[in-house]
């Protein structure tokens, strides 16, 4: 069925009411220190509005595990005191958030206009071609991810790759293979970080 | 010409961000009269400080250029609820970075804002809803947080004061929708980042129907500023009703990107092509066009480069300053694709909560993708024309109408190209920056 004469109905992979059920995975429980850090976080908010605290839950979660499974996700719930429907309906919306393992450097690629504009789409292009995958995919040795993201809010730094919770700036095309490279080498000392770290220089 | 009356213009609010340390508290205290403001604003009426943010005239930085003072008015007074202030910090509009500078560089100036309108509007606690990509900013602005409790800036009885005050940081993850007041809320809430029906507006009934003040980075970061220089010298710095410094944003095909702080008289010329700003195009490329407040406001051209780049001046060239967000772009661009680029961001931004944006930024992307790759038929332009004026003014939030704007200014202005495309079957503009396939589909996580 379709609104409009001309037009499909939105396709199953963008439509955000598409749910598949997360796998439950291993049990899951916080490590002592998250658990601390949880306990913490909580108490910003009313006692009666823990839920508030569910994105920094699930970043707890995801930071020990990678990724979220369907046992975080229930985890997550209890710790909260909601539903693990209330977590998922979270989980499957923001898209910081895996529900599948990913490399152990995810390269957030951006792809909006003023990266673009500097030669992001090439960026990805070379990216995928050195690493041998597609946008979105994971290498078979578990080292690297490429995603294509929406504005990182560095355009003047364009184009620009976030690594995990860093920054790298002003990736050109040609760069983009021996970035790789450097980042096997070096591990994160191959990112450029943030420019306004002038304490750096 | 516009009428121009000038005064020279020092910078304010970045003057000290390219100096080592200048995030920390030490610094602000000895080089920016840090805290001074708020040692002032506890002194004064809630009352008082809310006509010195009214009588300055300052305006809401994050897009929609409201009052800031009249915000703050409407809040509920007489209600035995606590209030809030969300600072929204979630900087997500494409060609933006303003607040990530100011963040970074210059967090205690944030804090220093947040408690004043925390005092202001009878609040105790204030969230910064940051976006989760900001995770570096989070860190400077969470050691700032550290510092002022330590300091006694936060916390119980500021400066002996009577006054309490928690900031609290909050990270989102990844979601441009986020940073519509109402979505922002929710999302504080725990939920997903979808917007709220309006009335009732978040004044009343925001963050746990609580009276909320959401207030963008920029603008919480101008309130120190007036209380200690007061509302006239506020006033005094840009055009009528366009008072104080303004972060621009230039990014795209220019020589010198990055974030400038000029009073609202300065022209998007200048802005653009200016020795001491953005130094002209890059590339020896002429330049093309110019989107002048971040992705969702409509197009100029090199006609209106001679405006000045305030609210009300760019409004009435046919376009908005929104976020400031400056995107500048050469002969080489091709308005189908930019539009295309555009739409893909918004198709993945829109949080699907009302059919007309859902369904309808989808259906633009297609078209586009279609025209883009030479297959268009003539009748999809009328068809993209109509797809698109139908999503306007049909959504809970503004994000229709902001998605439904790249299709409708580039028809308007440039709908030669996308006839060429239809007729050539293919695109009349390859740059040599673009992707090497024809159309890169993005696979989204």
């Amino acid at each position: 069925m379709s609104f409009h004469p001309e037009m499909e109905y939105a396709p199953a992979r963008f439509h955000k009411s598409e749910r598949t059920l997360a796998e439950m995975g291993e049990p899951f429980a916080y490590t002592p220190e998250n658990q601390a850090r949880f306990n913490e976080i909580v108490t910003r908010y009313p006692a009666d509005e823990r839920k508030s605290a569910i994105l920094a839950a699930l970043y707890l979660a995801q930071q020990q595990q990678g990724y979220i499974t369907g046992a975080a996700m229930r985890f997550v719930a209890g710790q909260i005191g909601c539903t693990p429907a209330d977590v998922e309906d979270v989980v499957s919306y923001y898209t910081m958030f895996y529900t599948k393992p990913v490399g152990k450097y995810v390269l957030n690629v951006c792809r909006t206009l003023s990266c673009a504009l500097l030669g992001a789409e090439r960026v990805t292009e070379q990216l995928c071609a050195k690493l041998g995958i597609r946008p979105g995919e994971t290498t078979a040795d578990g080292e690297f991810t490429v995603i294509e993201v929406e504005c990182l809010g560095a355009c003047d730094r364009a184009p620009v790759v976030m690594v995990n919770d860093d920054w790298h700036e002003r990736l050109s095309p040609d760069q983009a293979a021996t970035f790789v490279d450097d980042i096997k080498a070096r591990g994160k000392a191959a990112f450029t970080g943030c420019h306004l770290h002038v304490e750096k220089e | 010409m516009w009428r121009r009356n000038r005064v020279a213009f020092e910078p304010v609010l970045t003057n000290h961000v390219r100096e080592p340390n200048s995030f920390s508290l030490d610094f602000y205290l000895t080089h920016a009269r840090g805290y001074e403001a708020l040692r002032k604003a506890v002194t004064l009426k809630p009352n008082d400080i809310i006509e010195q943010v009214k009588a300055s005239g300052l305006r809401g930085r994050g897009g929609a250029g409201f009052p800031t003072g009249l915000k703050w008015q409407f809040v509920l007074k007489d209600t035995p609820k606590p209030k809030y202030i969300a600072c929204n910090a979630d900087e997500s509009e494409p060609g933006t970075f303003k607040d990530h500078v100011l963040m970074e560089r210059n967090p205690h100036l944030l804090i220093e804002g947040c408690a004043i309108g925390c005092y202001a509007i009878g609040a105790k606690v204030a969230y910064i809803y940051i976006r989760g990509e900001f995770y570096h900013v989070q860190e400077t602005l969470e050691r700032a947080i550290e510092e002022a409790y330590r300091a006694g800036f936060l916390g119980k009885n500021i400066l002996g004061s009577g006054f309490d005050c928690d900031v609290y940081v909050h990270r989102g993850a990844g979601a441009y929708e986020a940073g519509e007041e109402t979505a922002l809320i929710e999302s504080l809430e725990g939920k997903r980042a979808q917007p709220r029906i309006k009335p009732p507006f978040p004044a009343v009934a925001g963050l746990y129907q609580c009276p909320t003040a959401v207030n963008n980075v920029e603008t919480l970061c101008n309130v120190p500023l007036i209380v200690l220089n007061g509302p006239e010298w506020f006033a005094s710095l840009g055009p009528e009703k366009n008072g104080g410094p303004k972060l621009y944003c230039i990014s795209g095909h220019v020589k010198r990107p990055g974030v400038y702080e000029a009073s609202m008289h300065t022209t998007l010329r200048e802005l653009v092509f200016g020795e001491q700003y953005a130094q002209g195009m890059s590339g020896g490329r002429a330049f093309k066009a110019i989107i002048p407040g971040g992705s969702s406001v409509p197009l100029l051209l090199d006609e209106h480069l001679d405006t000045p780049a305030s609210f009300d001046h760019v409004q009435q060239a046919g376009s908005l300053l929104g976020s400031a967000g400056l995107i500048v772009l050469d002969e080489s661009v091709c308005m189908v694709w930019l539009a295309m680029n555009l739409l893909h961001f918004y198709r993945h931004e829109s949080c699907g909560k009302c059919t007309p944006c859902r369904e309808g930024g989808d259906w633009l992307y297609k078209l586009l993708q279609r025209v883009e790759r030479g297959e268009g038929r003539t009748k999809d332009i009328d068809l993209l024309y109509g797809v698109a004026s139908n999503i306007v003014g049909k959504t809970l939030c503004a994000f229709g109408d902001a998605a439904a704007t790249p299709v409708l200014t580039t028809l308007k202005l440039f709908r030669h190209e996308f006839e060429a495309h239809v007729r050539e079957g293919r695109c009349t503009l390859p740059a040599d920056w673009r992707a090497t396939q024809p159309v890169l589909m993005g696979a989204t996580h």
